[in-house]
């Protein structure tokens, strides 16, 4: 009995190495379980490029206290008046602890005439999220705001 | 494969319209696992797009961090009378349309 218990340790801890080693290789590469503050910094620099990113303009509109995390809804707006000279092009969410970075890109244009959209979105925890408009004029905005989850969404086991 | 729909039948020339889509789908993420371990492999929508007499109003790109059964709104100005022209796509060959008819006076 006992000896069996050694070899399945000694197994383990052979087969544990092996992973150890694998993991230092740099060909591999590990998804990683969620989105950090870096990699969500990356996907807006993907975004802007160098470009310099203005605060204001935008607005967030998201429950400050979410129960739920499976579906919370949002409003993006931005003050523009929307004409063929100024208007807004895109406006791009993004979120730090989602299993993703990215949360919806939305390209609109001088005909959409209010630059507003709503939809329902899924967080995994409680985080920043950012939006980020993309103007006409080449400029960008942004704003961040803070939502406490309760329940988390993403992850969750399926019953 | 069921879309819903909401645009008003009938607006006067230059008013700006809201339009609500609602297509119904599971929008599986990907991150979720079964009880056993495994994987539930993504399936989600990642394109939406809205025409209105042929030229794009209105794109979207969706995440697995959209909830399920898109839920997307926004405004135009009605312009013309014409259909608007609703297509989504996504994983695993997913495709759909749906279309709605204004009357512009």
């Amino acid at each position: 009995m006992r000896r069996q218990d050694d070899t399945t340790r000694r197994r383990f801890l052979a087969l544990a190495g092996g992973a150890a080693v694998a993991g230092a290789a740099p060909i591999v590469s590990v998804r990683p379980a969620q989105a950090t503050p870096a990699t969500m910094a990356a996907a807006i620099h993907n975004v802007v490029g160098e470009a310099m990113v203005h605060i204001g303009k935008v607005k967030l509109d998201i429950p400050p206290l979410v129960e739920n995390g499976n579906t919370v809804p949002m409003i993006v707006s931005v003050a523009s008046p929307m004409t063929a000279e100024e208007h807004v092009r895109s406006i791009h969410i993004f979120n730090e602890k989602n299993p993703q970075p990215a949360l919806a890109s939305f390209y609109l244009g001088p005909r959409a005439g209010r630059a507003q959209v709503s939809t329902r979105i899924r967080l995994a925890d409680s985080q920043k999220i950012t939006a980020i408009a993309h103007l006409s004029d080449g400029s960008f905005w942004t704003i961040s705001v803070d939502v406490v989850v309760t329940l988390a969404a993403c992850t969750e086991e399926v019953i | 494969m069921a879309a819903l729909i909401n645009v008003p039948p009938r607006a006067k020339r230059g008013d700006i319209i809201e339009i609500k889509t609602l297509m119904s789908h599971v929008m599986e993420t990907g991150y979720r696992r079964t009880a056993t371990g495994d994987i539930v492999p993504r399936d989600i929508i990642t394109n939406f797009t809205c025409r209105y007499n042929g030229a794009e109003i209105f794109r979207a790109e969706l995440f697995p961090a959209i909830a399920a059964n898109p839920f997307i709104a926004f405004f135009t100005i009605a312009a013309e009378s014409g259909t608007f022209d609703f297509e989504w796509t996504g994983d695993n060959g997913f495709s759909a349309t749906a279309k709605a008819a204004i009357t512009v006076e």
